[in-house]
C-alpha cells in the first residue's frame, strides 16, 4: 500500500471522468450518468414493480378466499388466461411465480439497495458521483430490459411460466410439456434473470469502489454512516451471490434450449413422452440456486438495517448503542450467509448429515441479528423520540422483524421443519421478514430521503395514517399464516377443495380481507408521493437534524453534490445527544470542537 | 456546472471486484462439474483438441508483449507502469505492442473457434456428453469474458491516442490486470479440462 | 402518536400470543412413533420464541412509550452494548445449542437410522398429479419398474413387464397408502416425471421425491386412521389436487386388505 501511495504522490490521481451537467430530456433525465438520477430511475422501477406485484397477490388471494367466485376486472384484463375472471390452477401458479420474481428481484433488490444506494451513497462517501457513472447507468438500464423481458412472458401464447420464483428442475427444464408456460415463458424468466444478474454485478462494482477509493477527505472507513456500511456490505454479498445465480441461469437455459443433461436425470416420463435427458442431478439446481438464494435475503434485509440504523440516532436524538459492534453483526451475519444455504434444502434428498451441518449456522446467525435488535431497542430507551413517519417505519421494522426471525427458528430446526417445510408457516416468515420489514426500511427510506431527493417534504398526516394502516395491516394479513401452517395447511395451492383443508378458509378469507385493506392502505402513500412532489413544502437542507454528508447540501443536492466544494469530514455519524453550536448534534463536515463537548 | 471522479485506485478496485465476480462464476461452473460427474456414469471421456494447448502460448505471449507494452517501453521499469512521460517515438512504441497484444487476442479467439471445429468434426458436440457439455460452455463463457478484455484493450488504446497522461497509464495498468487474469483463467481452465474432460 | 403505537404492539403481541398458547389452529393429533419427539421440539421452540417474542414486543412498546416526546436529558443504555451482546448470545446460545443437541437425536432417528429389520417395504411413485404405491405381493419380491413401458391408460403405472418380469407378476399397485397399525413401514420413493413431497401431517412425515434417486423414509403408524398424503413440491397445475389417502388398519384388516388386493 506504501509504495502505491508513494507513486501517487508523485503522480497524483487524475479525474476519470469529468462530467458536464446535460442539457436535454435524453441526457438528463433517461440516459443519466448522474447517480441522483439513476437512483430515482430504480426506485421508480421498483414503485412500479411493487404495484405490479401487489395486484397479482390481490388476485391469488381474492381467489384463495372465494375459489368458486371468477375475480372480479380480470376477465377484462386477461381475457386468455383467465377467461370470465375464473382463475385456472395454472393461471394462479403463474401468477405466484411471477408475484414473486417481481417482487424479490424487482423490488427488494432494487429499491433498497440499488434505489436508495444509488443516491445516497455518493453524498454520503463525500464524493461528487459514483466511481463508474458509466457502468451505473447501463446497471439500471440492464435491470430494465431484465424487466421488460420478464413481463414479456405474460404476453406469449401459453403465458408466464409456473414453476414458481424458485423454478425447480426438472419442472423448469424440461420444456413446455411440464405445464403451461413451461415453454416460452420460462425460457424468458431465465434468460431475464440471467440479465438482472449483470445489472447487479455492474452496481455491486460500483459500491465497493466508490465507498472504498472515494471517500473525501476524513471520511475513515470508522466515520462511515452506517446506511453506507450497510450498502458496502450488501454489494459483497451481492457480487458473489450472483455471480453463481448467472451461472445456474446459463445451465437451466442450455438445459432447455441446447438439449443438455445439467440438471434432468434419466427416465422421466413427462405427459406420457420419455424425456431424451439423462444424469442431470435437480438437487445441482437446487444447491446453485440457494447458494444465491440465501445471501439474497439478506441482500433484501441489509440495507433495511443500515437505514433503521441512520434514522433512529436521528428521531432519538441520541447515538446508536454499539455502533461498532452493529457493524461487526452485520458483517458477521453476511458471512454466515453464506454457510446456510441448505436450509431450504433439508427434505430435498441431500444427506440428512449436511442438514445439521446447515442446521447449525443457521441457528447461529440468529445471535447477530438478535445483538442488533437489542442495540436498536438500547438505543431506543431513554431517547427523546421524535415520532416522524420515517421513525415510525423504522419502529415498526423493529417490530416485525423480530416476528419473522423468530419464525425462523422452527424453520431452521430440520425436525420441526419436517413437518413446517411447504406449508403456510414459511409464507409467514418469509413475507414478515422480506414482505414487510423490508419494505418498511423502503418506506423509512422514502419518508427519510424523499427531501433531499426532491426538495419537497411529504405530508407528515398521511405518512402517519399511512404507517399506521399498514402496521395493523400487515400483521393482521401474515400473522395468521402461522396458524395455518401449523395446521399443515400447504403453500403454493391454488385452492383448497372442499375436502381437504376446506376447515382453513375463515382464516384465508381473513387474510384475504386483510391483504386488500393493507392494499388499499398504500393509496395513501401513492397520493402522499405525488402530492409532495407536486405541491410539498420546500424542504430545508437538513429537516431531520441528521448528522451525515447528505444533509450538509442542498435539497437537491447540486449537479456535482456539494456544490464545487468538497467536504471534509473531522467526526463520525453517530454524535447525537452531543452539545454543539446546533444544537444537540454534530453534523460530519462541522469543523472540529474546539472545547470538549459538555454533555 | 461540471463535476469529476478522482478514482485514484478506484479504476484498479473495480477490476479487482470485477475479477471476484468472474473467479465465483467459474467456482460455481466447476462445482457444477464435480456434481454433475459425480451424478450419473454417462460421463464420456475425450482428449482435447491439440490447437488448445497452441493457443494458450498464445495467450501467455500476448499477456508478455502486453507488460513489455505497459512497463518497458521508453523508461525505467515502474510496477504501476508511471513510466517518465514518453517521447513521441517511444509513445508509438508502446501502441505498437499493445496493437500486437490485440491481434494475438483475436488469434486466440480464432484459435478457440478452430477447436471447436475439430471436436465437432469428431462429432462432439454440446450435447453429445456432459463433458463436452461443459467444455463447450466453459470455453464459451472464458471467450465472452476475453471478448470484454479486447474491448477494454482498445479503449486503452485510444486513450493512449488522445492523451498519454497518467490518466492513460492508469487505465493501462487496470486493463493488463484484468487481461493477465484472462490468461490465468485460461491455465486453470486448461488444467481443468485435461483433467476432467 | 407513540402511545398509539405502544398499545398496538402490545394489542398485536398479547393477541397473537393468546392465539398460539390456545391451540385454536394447531397441529393435528400425532399418530405416529416419533411424531411425540418432533412436537416436543415445537413445543420447546415455541415457548422460546414465544416468550422472546412477547418480552422484546413490550420492551419496544415500553421503551416508546417511555421515549416518546420526552424532554428531559437522554439516557444511555447502562453498560453500553456488552449487555445486550452478552444477552443474545447467553441466550440465544444456550437455546440454540439445547435445540441442536435434541434436534440432531429427532432428526437422526428419522432420516439417518435404517429401518427396521421387520418393516415392510411399500415402493411410492409421484408422479403428475397422483402418488401410487406397489407392494411387493404374495412372493415378496418387487419387479423392476420400465419408464419407458408406463401407461397409464391400463393402468400400468409403474411401467412393470409381468410378461417377461415373474417378480412384477403378483406387484400390488394401489392408489392409497394402507398400512397396519404399530408396524415400521419403509418407503422407497422415486418420481416419474418433476420433483413432488410427500407430507402425512399426521404421522410428521414429510420427504421430497426427487427425479432420478430413490429415496428411503420409515415411520410407524401408532393409531388407526384415514388421513390424507398430500404433495408439498410445487409439480404443476394440479399441484393442489395431488393427493392420496393413508389408511391405518389393524393387523388383521390390513391382512384381509393384501389377500383381496392379491386377489385381483
Amino acid at each position: 500500500m506504501d509504495t502505491v501511495s508513494a507513486s501517487l504522490t508523485e503522480h497524483p490521481p487524475v479525474a476519470a471522468h469529468h462530467l458536464v451537467e446535460p442539457e436535454g430530456f435524453i441526457r438528463k433525465y433517461v440516459f443519466s450518468l448522474d447517480h441522483k438520477v439513476i437512483g430515482k430511475q430504480y426506485l421508480g422501477l421498483g414503485l412500479v414493480a411493487v404495484l405490479t406485484g401487489m395486484v397479482l397477490s390481490w388476485i391469488m388471494r381474492y381467489h384463495l378466499a372465494f375459489p368458486d367466485k371468477p375475480v372480479p376486472l380480470i376477465g377484462l384484463i386477461a381475457p386468455t388466461f383467465a377467461a370470465g375472471g375464473i382463475i385456472t390452477p395454472e393461471f394462479y401458479l403463474q401468477l405466484m411465480t411471477m408475484h414473486g420474481t417481481i417482487m424479490v428481484f424487482f423490488v427488494l433488490t432494487t429499491a433498497p439497495f440499488a434505489g436508495f444506494g444509488n443516491f445516497i451513497l455518493p453524498l454520503q462517501v463525500g464524493a461528487e458521483d459514483m466511481a463508474f457513472p458509466r457502468f451505473n447507468m447501463m446497471s439500471f438500464w440492464v435491470t430494465f430490459v431484465a424487466f421488460l423481458v420478464l413481463v414479456a412472458a405474460f404476453f406469449v401464447p401459453d403465458g408466464p411460466p409456473l414453476s414458481g420464483w424458485t423454478a425447480y428442475a426438472p419442472l423448469s427444464a424440461v420444456g413446455k410439456s411440464a405445464g403451461p408456460g413451461q415453454g416460452i415463458g420460462q425460457t424468458l424468466w431465465v434468460i431475464s434473470i440471467a440479465i438482472f444478474c449483470i445489472g447487479q454485478l455492474l452496481g455491486s462494482l460500483n459500491f465497493i469502489a466508490t465507498t472504498l477509493d472515494l471517500r473525501t477527505k476524513g471520511m475513515t472507513l470508522a466515520r462511515l454512516p452506517y446506511s453506507t456500511w450497510a450498502w458496502f456490505i450488501t454489494s459483497i454479498i451481492g457480487l458473489i451471490a450472483f455471480a453463481v445465480l448467472l451461472p445456474a441461469c446459463v445451465l437451466l437455459l442450455l438445459d432447455r434450449v441446447a438439449g443438455t443433461s445439467f440438471f434432468i436425470p434419466a427416465g422421466l416420463v413427462v405427459s406420457d413422452a420419455l424425456q431424451p435427458h439423462s444424469g442431470g442431478s435437480p438437487l445441482l439446481w437446487q444447491h446453485l440456486f440457494w447458494f444465491f438464494g440465501h445471501p439474497e435475503v439478506y441482500i433484501a434485509i441489509v440495507p433495511g438495517f443500515g437505514i433503521v440504523s441512520t434514522i433512529l440516532p436521528a428521531i432519538c436524538r441520541k447515538p446508536h448503542l454499539g455502533p461498532r459492534v452493529l457493524i461487526a453483526c452485520q458483517l458477521a451475519i453476511a458471512g454466515l450467509s453464506y454457510m446456510v444455504w441448505g436450509h431450504h434444502m433439508f427434505l430435498s434428498g441431500m444427506s440428512p448429515m449436511s442438514a445439521t451441518l446447515f442446521s447449525v449456522p443457521t441457528l447461529i446467525i440468529t445471535i447477530p441479528a438478535a445483538i442488533i435488535t437489542l442495540l436498536w431497542l438500547g438505543t431506543i430507551y431513554g431517547s427523546k423520540l421524535r415520532l416522524t413517519t420515517a421513525g415510525l417505519f423504522c419502529l415498526g421494522f423493529v417490530s416485525v422483524f423480530v416476528t419473522g426471525g423468530l419464525s425462523g427458528f422452527f424453520l431452521s430446526q430440520p425436525s420441526i421443519d419436517t413437518y413446517l417445510h411447504g406449508t403456510y408457516f414459511v409464507v409467514s416468515h418469509f413475507h414478515f421478514v422480506m414482505g414487510v420489514a423490508a419494505m418498511f426500511g423502503i418506506f423509512a427510506g422514502t419518508y427519510f430521503w424523499f427531501p433531499k431527493m426532491f426538495g419537497r417534504m411529504m405530508n407528515e398526516a398521511l405518512g402517519k395514517w399511512h404507517f399506521a394502516l399498514t402496521f395493523l395491516g400487515v400483521y393482521a394479513t401474515f400473522m395468521p399464516m402461522h396458524w395455518l401452517g401449523l395446521e399443515g395447511n400447504v403453500r403454493r395451492y391454488s385452492s383448497f377443495p372442499a375436502d381437504y383443508m376446506h376447515g382453513s378458509l375463515v382464516l384465508h378469507r381473513f387474510i384475504t380481507f386483510a391483504a386488500l385493506f393493507l392494499g388499499a392502505a398504500q393509496l395513501i402513500f401513492l397520493v402522499n408521493l405525488l402530492w409532495s412532489r407536486l405541491r410539498g413544502p420546500v424542504a430545508p437542507d437538513n429537516p431531520w437534524e441528521s448528522t451525515s454528508l447528505e444533509w450538509s447540501t442542498t435539497s437537491p443536492p447540486p449537479f456535482d453534490n456539494f456544490g464545487g466544494v468538497h467536504p471534509v469530514v473531522s467526526h463520525g455519524p453517530n454524535e447525537y445527544g452531543v452539545a454543539g453550536p446546533r444544537g444537540d448534534y454534530i453534523m460530519q463536515s462541522d469543523p472540529p470542537l474546539v472545547a470538549p463537548a459538555v454533555s | 456546472m461540471q463535476k469529476s471522479i478522482v478514482p485514484s485506485s478506484a479504476t484498479r478496485t473495480g477490476v479487482w471486484t470485477g475479477i471476484g465476480a468472474i473467479i465465483m462464476s467459474f467456482a460455481a461452473y466447476t462445482s457444477a462439474m464435480v456434481v454433475r460427474q459425480g451424478s450419473s456414469p454417462d460421463w464420456l471421456h475425450f482428449t482435447l483438441p491439440p490447437i488448445l494447448y497452441w493457443n494458450s502460448l498464445i495467450l501467455v505471449v500476448s499477456s508478455g508483449v502486453l507488460e513489455l507494452a505497459r512497463t518497458r517501453v521508453g523508461g525505467p521499469f515502474d510496477r504501476l507502469g508511471y513510466a517518465n512521460a514518453l517521447s513521441v517515438e517511444h509513445l508509438r512504441e508502446r501502441l505498437f505492442w499493445l496493437r500486437v497484444t490485440i491481434a494475438l487476442g483475436f488469434v486466440f479467439l480464432a484459435g478457440q473457434y478452430l477447436a471447436w471445429r475439430s471436436l465437432s468434426a469428431r462429432g462432439v458436440f454440446v450435447a453429445t456428453s456432459p463433458s463436452s457439455s461443459f467444455f463447450y460452455l466453459l470455453t464459451a463463457v472464458h471467450a465472452f469474458h476475453l471478448i470484454g478484455g479486447l474491448g477494454a484493450l482498445v479503449y486503452a488504446l485510444r486513450c493512449l491516442h488522445t492523451d498519454d497522461g497518467p490518466r492513460a497509464v492508469q487505465v493501462l495498468g487496470a486493463v493488463a490486470l484484468y487481461w493477465h487474469f484472462m490468461a490465468v483463467l485460461w491455465a486453470y481452465l486448461l488444467v481443468v479440462l485435461a483433467m476432467w474432460v | 402518536m407513540g402511545k398509539l403505537f405502544a398499545a398496538a404492539v402490545t394489542v398485536i403481541a398479547l393477541v397473537s400470543a393468546g392465539v398460539f398458547i390456545s391451540h385454536t389452529w394447531w397441529l393435528p393429533p400425532d399418530l405416529s412413533a416419533l411424531g411425540i419427539r418432533i412436537d416436543d421440539q415445537i413445543f420447546e421452540t415455541m415457548i422460546f420464541t414465544g416468550t422472546l417474542f412477547v418480552a422484546a414486543q413490550l420492551a419496544l412498546a415500553a421503551f416508546v412509550l417511555q421515549s416518546s416526546g420526552r424532554t428531559s436529558e437522554i439516557k444511555l443504555f447502562p453498560g453500553g452494548p456488552m449487555p445486550m451482546v452478552a444477552l443474545a448470545t447467553v441466550i440465544v446460545g444456550l437455546e440454540v445449542l439445547s435445540l441442536v443437541f435434541v434436534g440432531t437425536k429427532v432428526w437422526s432417528q428419522i432420516f439417518l437410522a435404517p429401518a427396521e429389520a421387520n418393516a415392510i417395504h411399500i415402493d411410492v411413485q409421484a408422479g403428475q398429479f397422483a402418488f401410487y404405491f406397489r407392494y411387493p405381493g404374495p412372493d415378496g419380491k418387487f419387479g423392476v419398474p420400465h419408464p419407458e413401458k408406463i401407461d397409464e391408460g391400463n393402468s400400468n403405472f409403474f411401467g412393470l413387464d409381468p410378461k417377461n418380469d415373474t417378480a412384477a407378476r403378483d406387484d400390488i399397485v394401489s392408489a392409497s397408502l394402507v398400512v397396519p397399525v404399530n408396524q415400521p413401514i419403509l418407503l422407497t420413493m422415486h418420481s416419474k416425471d418433476v420433483g413432488h413431497s410427500l407430507f402425512i401431517p399426521e404421522m410428521r412425515l414429510q420427504q421430497d421425491f426427487v427425479p432420478g434417486l430413490i429415496i428411503p423414509v420409515h415411520f410407524t403408524a401408532t393409531g388407526l386412521t384415514k388421513t390424507e398424503i398430500v404433495c408439498t413440491q410445487l409439480c404443476g397445475l394440479g399441484h393442489y389436487n395431488m393427493r392420496a389417502y393413508l389408511q391405518v388398519l389393524s393387523k388383521e384388516d390390513y391382512a384381509k386388505w393384501l389377500t383381496d388386493q392379491a386377489g385381483q
